[in-house]
């Protein structure tokens, strides 16, 4: 069994419970073993980076240092935000300099060993794409769905090292190994709004409104994202936006843990998908998945 | 007794600024040898050559050591000014006291110090300075240009109306390259073709041209004057003796389908083919991977079945297919080299943000050249690959594969601004009604009447400049939307298309690293030449006698390509003024008593200058060949028995030098 450091962020404590439910879920049924960090604190999005780039740099290092007393080599993290800076910091401690500095901020040594990974990358190498087929319980067969990717997991390719920035696709290998369609469209990198919906309702609703429609357009059912800040806008704004622009999209948007566990066979009520404010139940049920 | 005099340069305040140059002049007095020292603001001026040759008189020097600049930059100037006092030239050595010394120190006291050092080493080298004599060989005048592009054709036909013999070698089918498959021209618009096939024709039908059309240089040995070139001539599978150019074959061929090189794609053409009705020469090629006939004869020896087919054999007037025609390499002589190798465009499909090159209505600026171009595969007519409709709305992407660090091309391809203008008014002008819109980083025209023509494009023809790179382009309902930012409004843009060109930047020639390793010069990171002097010999390459012209050192335009070329040419006629050649005798000796016969020379002489000699006795020993070997000083020291030496750097000589350092 490979064991992980696990970030879980204040999303998943918070806004995106069901993301953490059932990221843990699958992750215990593929056999990796999940330890969340002791004692971790914000990684510093969106903000952190905005006033400072010590600080930027320092909160995300303060959450690598507790991996290495833990024994573990590799953290995985689910949220594509906290996964950005972790990511970014990971690499700017390959600089002697920058890990000086940061110790002296931090009053500890540091010394950047620790790998860090989207946890849709963990959960996309062949190997588990493997186990999954094996261990499919009710494939989704028929289920169209538009994968997205969201603006930071790819971003800036050189750090991030996503399989493809543009046109990514470990997301996509997964849904097919699950038996779901994956429709082309392409808007799987595009920006939802990220973390402006309290600043500027306005652009989050444009920018969502144009990812559900062309979502819809291209024949897809669902959206599946890997990022607790992408769901929350593109599931939670939709009764806004059909207020304001006349669209009703009624789009399910899942967390891609989401459908995973379901194919693994968990109940749709154990991974809380019920907690979604765009109904995604009803679409469930309709294909016996739920 | 050498009898040393010593002349330190002020070269304005470059030197003395930093160095004492009277006070060095002084200290040198103390020097062995040194009966004569002084200090001049500019010695390379006529004055300060006239002090040097009046003290060679007044004070019988019998050396001279000149304290000056590089002697990449004056040696030839003090060389001529002591022979012109009677001296030997090569009893006059330099030490560099700029660049080695006032350019690169601030502290004067110990820039003089040093400068007095650097001195001391030269003067002990000069008293053990022997004089030597340069030998004339003959040379070969003969010109080989690579490459058939504009370009090449200029420097072509300017050398052999000059009176001397050209083989022009390309590669391709046919002569002409970019220039051909071009529509008109900016800034004047004149039609490309009209001015271009003019000059085809004059250098196919030249009495003192020999072209060779679909074949390339394998190899390059010698040295200027004197090289000798293989030449493979790719086997066409018609005989061009016999031929005549009726058509008949490339009218009947039934493989049709084969994407056209010539159209980029846009268009396709037979097997047996010439890649446009104007090519030159007007005989066909057959292209060996897509003939039926000929691919039937390979499955043969393979001992596959496979149709064949031999239309165009049966149906030749004058029988002159011939399936049993093969490469062959032809050697020849040349005594100098012009290398026109000219550009590809950047591939674009690196860009994963524009469609990774699969739109299908994302196109080049070659391409769209060659859709509006009256003989190219749509008869002149802009229509949309995907679907053959009219585009409506265009929009540009400038700087594509250009300026960018991303995709690892930083520099600037200096003729897509002025492309792209040309084509937004050559698209209105088959169309008024289009709409025509031009993402842009900054606008590069600089050239005569270049401003005042992407002027015209914005006010006249009412193209739209967006200042911003692109960011993104996707296919929505039958068209693309492409996404931007407007940098000047600071504000998110999106337009709608029927169709995308991109202006993709200018790259080094496929292949090009390879030709410039096989000819033996020098070229940048990218593929393209490199100048023996940016400046002042942009048309030379590091080894002599093989000059450049056109893309083959760097984007450029029409006009600067010919401009270099007639530069070229005028070099090239220069060299062939001559009947000698006149050879640096600062070349290495071999000591035959002390020769062991290894050859272990010879095996690391870049220019084949070892020869084997059988001495009386039967030993085999080295020989240098004088007017190959470049001075290197390789050989030297590979020699184990120290039996090879270089003329004006002899072992004796350097480690004077040293020695007078390590005792001061
Ligand atoms: C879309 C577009 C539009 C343009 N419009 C204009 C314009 O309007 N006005 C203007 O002034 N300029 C224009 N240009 C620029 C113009 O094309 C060049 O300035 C010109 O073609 C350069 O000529 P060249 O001979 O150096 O290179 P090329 O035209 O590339 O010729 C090089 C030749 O060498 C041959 N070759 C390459 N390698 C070898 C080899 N190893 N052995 C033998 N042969 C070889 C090639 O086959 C080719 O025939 C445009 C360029 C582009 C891309
Ligand atoms: S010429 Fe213009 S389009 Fe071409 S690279 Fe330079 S700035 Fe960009
Ligand atoms: S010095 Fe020696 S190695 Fe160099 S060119 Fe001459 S012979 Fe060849």
């Amino acid at each position: 069994m490979s064991t992980y450091a696990y970030y879980p962020g204040c999303s998943l404590h918070g806004t995106a419970k069901e993301y953490d439910r059932s990221a843990r879920l699958v992750c215990q049924a593929l056999g990796l073993e999940l330890r969340e960090v002791e004692d971790w604190n914000c990684c510093g999005a969106s903000s952190a980076h905005m006033v400072s780039h010590w600080l930027a740099l320092s909160l995300p290092a303060r959450n690598l240092q507790p991996v290495e007393k833990m024994g573990l080599e590799t953290m995985t993290v689910p949220c594509a935000a906290c996964y950005a800076r972790l990511k970014d910091v990971s690499c700017e401690l390959k600089d002697p300099e920058v890990r000086a500095k940061i110790g002296r901020v931090l009053g500890d040594q540091v010394t950047g060993r620790v790998t860090v990974e989207p946890l849709i990358g963990t959960l996309t190498t062949q190997e588990i794409l493997d186990k999954a087929a094996s261990l499919i319980v009710k494939p989704l067969t028929g289920l169209k769905v538009a994968t997205y990717y969201g603006c930071l997991l790819t971003r800036p390719p050189k750090v991030a090292q996503f399989d493809d920035p543009e046109n990514p696709q470990s997301m996509d290998r997964l849904l097919r190994t699950l038996g779901s369609e994956v429709v082309e469209w392409y808007f799987k990198t595009e920006c939802c709004g990220a973390s402006l919906p309290v600043a500027r309702t306005d652009i989050v609703l444009d920018l969502s409104r144009k990812l559900l429609a062309a979502a819809k357009k291209a024949g897809a059912e669902a959206i599946v994202t890997a990022c607790p800040m992408c769901h929350s806008n593109l599931d939670s704004r939709q009764g806004e936006i059909r207020g304001r622009y006349g669209d009703d999209f009624k789009m399910p948007i899942f967390f891609f843990t989401e459908l995973l566990g379901l194919a693994l066979g968990y109940p749709a009520r154990e991974l809380l998908i019920a907690n979604h404010l765009t109904d995604a139940l009803s679409l469930l049920q309709g294909r016996g998945l739920a | 007794m050498p009898r040393i005099g010593v002349f330190v340069c002020h070269c304005g305040s470059n030197i003395a600024a930093t160095v004492d140059c009277a006070g060095v002049a002084e200290a040198t007095r103390g020097f062995p040898g040194v009966v004569h020292a002084a200090d001049f603001k500019y010695l390379c001026a006529e004055t300060g050559q006239n002090l040097i040759r009046d003290a060679i008189a007044e004070h019988r020097l019998n050396r001279v050591v000149v304290a000056s600049c590089s002697p990449r930059m004056h040696e030839p100037t003090f060389r001529k000014a002591v022979a012109q006092a009677g001296l030997n030239p090569y009893l006059m050595e330099m030490a560099n006291i700029r660049e080695h010394c006032s350019w690169v120190h601030a502290d004067r006291q110990v820039a003089t110090a040093k400068a007095t050092e650097i001195i001391r080493m030269v003067v002990a080298k000069v008293a053990r300075n022997e004089p030597l004599t340069a030998k004339q060989v003959g040379l070969t005048k003969r010109l080989l240009v690579i490459g058939g592009g504009i370009a090449g054709i200029q420097a072509a036909l300017d050398v052999a109306n000059a009176g001397y013999q050209v083989t022009l070698v390309e590669r391709t089918p046919t002569i002409g390259g970019k220039m051909a498959m071009l529509d008109k021209t900016f800034p004047t618009l004149d039609c490309s073709a009209c001015i271009l096939t003019p000059r085809m024709v004059e250098l196919s039908q030249h009495p003192n041209i020999e072209l060779r059309t679909y074949a390339e240089v394998l190899s390059v040995k010698g040295f200027v004057g004197n090289f000798e070139v293989e030449i493979l001539q790719k086997a066409r599978k018609v005989n061009h003796l016999t031929c005549t150019g009726c058509g008949t074959c490339w009218q009947k061929c039934p493989e049709k389908n084969v994407p056209s090189e010539f159209d980029v794609g846009m268009g396709r053409r037979t097997a047996s083919y010439i890649p446009f009705p104007q090519a030159v020469p007007n005989k066909p090629v057959s292209d060996t991977a897509n003939c039926r006939s000929v691919r039937h004869l390979a499955a043969k020896e393979r001992g596959e079945k496979l149709m064949e087919c031999r239309v165009c054999e049966k149906l030749c007037p004058t029988k002159s297919i011939d399936w049993e025609q093969k490469d062959e390499i032809i050697v020849d002589r040349f005594g100098a080299i012009i290398v026109a190798n000219g550009y590809d465009t950047f591939d674009h499909s690196v860009y994963g943000e524009y469609g990774y090159g699969k739109y299908p209505d994302v196109i080049t600026g070659l391409q769209l050249e060659r859709l509006m171009n009256a003989s190219g595969p749509t008869k002149g007519e802009v229509v949309r690959p995907s679907d053959g409709k009219h585009p409506h709305s265009v929009v540009f992407l400038a700087c594509v594969g250009s300026r960018d660090d991303k995709v690892g091309r930083p520099y600037c391809s200096k003729i897509c601004c002025m492309y792209t203008a040309k084509h937004a008014l050559m698209l209105k002008e088959h169309d008024p009604n289009i709409q025509t819109y031009v993402f842009y980083l900054d606008i590069r025209a600089a050239g005569r009447g270049y401003e005042e023509f992407v002027r015209r494009v914005q006010e006249e023809y009412g193209s739209t400049y967006i200042r911003g790179r692109v960011s993104w382009i996707y296919p929505q309902d039958g068209k693309l939307i492409i996404k931007g930012e407007d940098t000047l409004l600071g504000r998110p843009v999106e337009v709608e298309a029927d169709l995308v060109v991109l202006a993709t930047g200018i790259t080094a020639a496929s292949g090009a690293v390879d030709l410039m390793q096989t000819i033996g010069i020098s070229y940048d990171t990218y593929g393209f030449i490199n100048e023996m002097h940016p400046k002042l010999r942009p048309v030379e390459t590091n080894t002599d006698g093989v000059y450049l012209a056109g893309c083959a050192s760097g984007p450029k335009d029409i006009p600067d390509s010919v401009s270099q070329a007639s530069a070229a040419a005028v070099k090239v006629c220069g060299l062939f003024s001559q009947d000698y050649l006149t050879t640096d005798p600062m070349t290495s000796v071999v000591d035959q008593m002390k020769c062991v016969g290894c050859f272990l020379c010879e095996e690391v002489c870049p220019f084949r200058a070892v020869e084997r000699e059988t001495l009386r006795g039967g030993k085999v020993v080295a020989r240098i060949n004088e007017s190959v070997c470049k001075g290197c000083g390789l050989c030297v020291a590979a020699c184990r028995g120290e039996a090879l030496n270089l003329k004006g750097f002899t072992d004796q000589q350097l480690l004077a030098q040293v020695t007078a350092l390590l005792r001061a």
